[in-house]
């Protein structure tokens, strides 16, 4: 199977900083991946070696097929990319910025006015790019990376800066386009928004890789506990406790709340007991490890794959 | 070749919208007609043609505002798009380092020439409009000023280039931009001078002289244009120099072209070594 995207023992040091650090993996079409870190964590490092603008220190580097260094034109024409606080030329037209960039890279003939409908630019197609919010700036760098279709498409924080709504717009995008066959990559420090928008997670700290999978099997590894919410009538917690067997670590919340961190095991057992009759709860909320938590745990290096 | 043309055009057209071209044109132009208004005055009873005058004029305001210009809107070019974040951008499209530079060469070498075009051309058509005679030589000599005139802008946007893809922010780059102006305007010609007087003839022959003119281009400029015709040499006083001079045009032109080629070929160089 050949891969759109192959890392193998990827390293590019600057001086004594270990921006990037013996990194593998590799990414399939149609994969949507996530590449979570906090800032410094080396995402952008490692992006720029995947459109050969950073030299690897050591190990390779293979994007479609082909060294990315060696700038094939064929290559570039199936990669799109949007950069970090993208940045465009104020004093031209979003229209004239995309028609520039659409011939620059042998797209179809009127296919930057196709994009700005698509991103729900064209009201705006005329005015000049100094003139646009920061959403609206971004969305023209997802538009730019989106001309040819490409099979690659590396995103560098392109949520930062957007409202919610656009967010969501955001992603809806980067899933057909990875539904279509491309392979994304998008990098994030945002951890809460990725679920259900990449199927795959890498987290990096300091340069390496510290774990990679999708959300449920990292939740797997982690072991990390389910948290469970439960509200009871007025002044039913007292009875709910004494049903439960006054487990330790259970925190009361207010007159009719409590909650209660269970591992996998914890949460299937108390589940059937629940699901019995007399079970003194009215209702039930459970809240499963956020990235946020899964982080922190691979971060603290408990397990590292 | 396409793609070059198409960065051209984009230079071109962002010089266009933040009014470089017209604040260069508009430059240019006023100086021009003042020169050539001022200039026309007196000459009538002088030898020299009324043209030959402007020609004069025309050369020594190049020497001065031309490379600065030139240096103006090229020390950006390189390391204010990397800054930006723009470089990053463009280098992730199917493009090469060298298509850039040479896109962006043209470009600029395009905004150069219409404003020297233009502005040089007033100045001719503001003299006609007066009514004066003027003979075909001056004419060819005018045509030749002018066109001499964008290549001493484009051995200066070369030399631009150079810096911008050396330093590593934008400041340094203005600051050397400034630097580079103020030796070959006005350092050079004055050390020379001086070099000239201190030596009274005994170490520095024409054969080294040739050679320390050639080392300026606005010096190779300068005799390419004061020196080129005789009733221009005689006119603006430089027909000593043209007797010595074993500096034919062929060998000024070649001079500009090789301080475009060697900048250009350096900054390629350090554009395609640099990592962003
Ligand atoms: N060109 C460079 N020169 C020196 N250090 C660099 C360079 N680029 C990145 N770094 C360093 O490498 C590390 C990783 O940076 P980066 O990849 O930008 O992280 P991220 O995108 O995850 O925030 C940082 O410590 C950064 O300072
Ligand atoms: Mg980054």
């Amino acid at each position: 199977m050949s891969f759109n995207v192959e890392l193998k023992s990827v390293a590019r040091h600057y001086g004594p900083v270990r921006a990037v650090d013996d990194v593998s993996f590799s990414a399939g079409t149609g994969e949507v991946i996530a590449l979570v870190g906090h800032n410094g964590a080396g995402k952008t490092t490692l992006i720029k070696l995947m459109l050969g603008l950073a030299r690897p220190t050591a190990g390779s580097v293979a994007v479609l097929g082909q060294n990315p260094a060696a700038g094939d034109a064929s290559v570039r024409r199936r990669l799109g990319y949007l950069p970090e606080n993208v940045s465009f030329n104020p004093a031209l037209t979003g229209r004239e910025t995309l028609r520039f960039y659409v011939r620059l890279k042998g797209g179809r003939p009127k296919e930057e006015d196709a994009l700005l409908e698509r991103l729900g630019l064209a009201h705006a197609a005329d005015r000049r790019v100094g003139t646009y919010s920061k959403g609206m700036r971004q969305r023209l760098g997802l538009a730019q990376a989106m001309i040819g279709t490409p099979a690659v498409l590396l995103l560098d924080e392109p949520t930062t800066g957007l409202d919610p709504e656009l967010r969501q717009q955001f992603y809806g995008i980067v899933r057909q386009m990875g539904a279509a066959g491309a392979t994304v990559l998008l990098c994030s420090h945002a951890l809460n928004e990725l679920e259900g928008n990449a199927g795959r997670v890498v987290i990096m700290n300091e340069g390496r890789k510290i774990a990679d999978g999708s959300l449920d099997e990292l939740r797997h590894i982690a072991q990390l506990p389910t948290k469970i919410r439960l509200k009871t009538a007025e002044d039913g917690t007292r009875r709910l406790r004494e049903w439960m067997g006054e487990p330790a670590g259970l925190r009361q919340i207010n007159g009719h709340i409590v909650e209660f961190d269970a591992t996998p095991e914890a949460k299937a057992a108390f589940l059937r007991r629940a699901a019995g009759e007399g079970a003194p709860f009215v209702d039930l909320d459970m809240v499963p490890p956020g990235l946020d938590e899964l982080y922190a745990h691979f971060l603290a290096g408990r397990i590292l794959r | 070749m396409n793609t070059i043309l198409l960065l051209a055009a984009k230079e071109v057209r962002e010089g266009l919208r933040n009014r470089w071209v017209l604040a260069a044109t508009g430059l240019l132009a006023a100086l021009a007609l003042t020169l050539a208004f001022l200039g026309s005055a007196p000459t009538g009873t002088v030898g020299a043609g009324a043209l030959d005058v402007v020609v004069i004029s025309l050369a020594s305001l190049t020497i001065f505002i031309v490379p600065l210009i030139a240096l103006l809107i090229s020390h950006d070019a390189i390391v204010g798009e990397i800054d930006r974040g723009t470089m990053t951008l463009l280098l992730s499209y199917p493009v090469r380092r060298s298509q850039v530079l040479l896109g962006k060469f043209l470009g600029h070498i395009a905004i150069l020439a219409f404003a020297t075009c233009v502005g040089y051309g007033l100045a001719a058509v503001a003299l006609l409009a007066t009514g004066k005679a003027i003979g075909g030589g001056s004419w060819t000599a005018f045509v030749a000023m002018t066109a001499s005139s964008v290549l001493v802008g484009a051995v200066f946007v070369a030399i631009g280039y150079l810096v911008s893809a050396l330093v590593r922010d934008r400041g340094t780059a203005g600051g050397i931009a400034i630097g580079v102006w103020l030796v070959f305007v006005i350092l050079y010609d004055m050390a020379l001078l001086g070099l000239l007087v201190a030596d009274q003839g005994r170490f520095v022959g024409d054969g080294v002289l040739d050679a320390l003119l050639l080392f300026n281009p606005t010096d190779a400029y300068r005799l390419l244009n004061l020196a080129g015709s005789d009733d221009i040499a005689a006119a603006s006083g430089m027909a000593g120099v043209v007797q010595n001079a074993a500096l034919g045009p062929a060998v000024l032109l070649a001079a500009l072209a090789a301080w475009i080629v060697a900048p250009m070929a350096l900054a390629a160089a350090a554009f395609s070594r640099r990592e962003l």
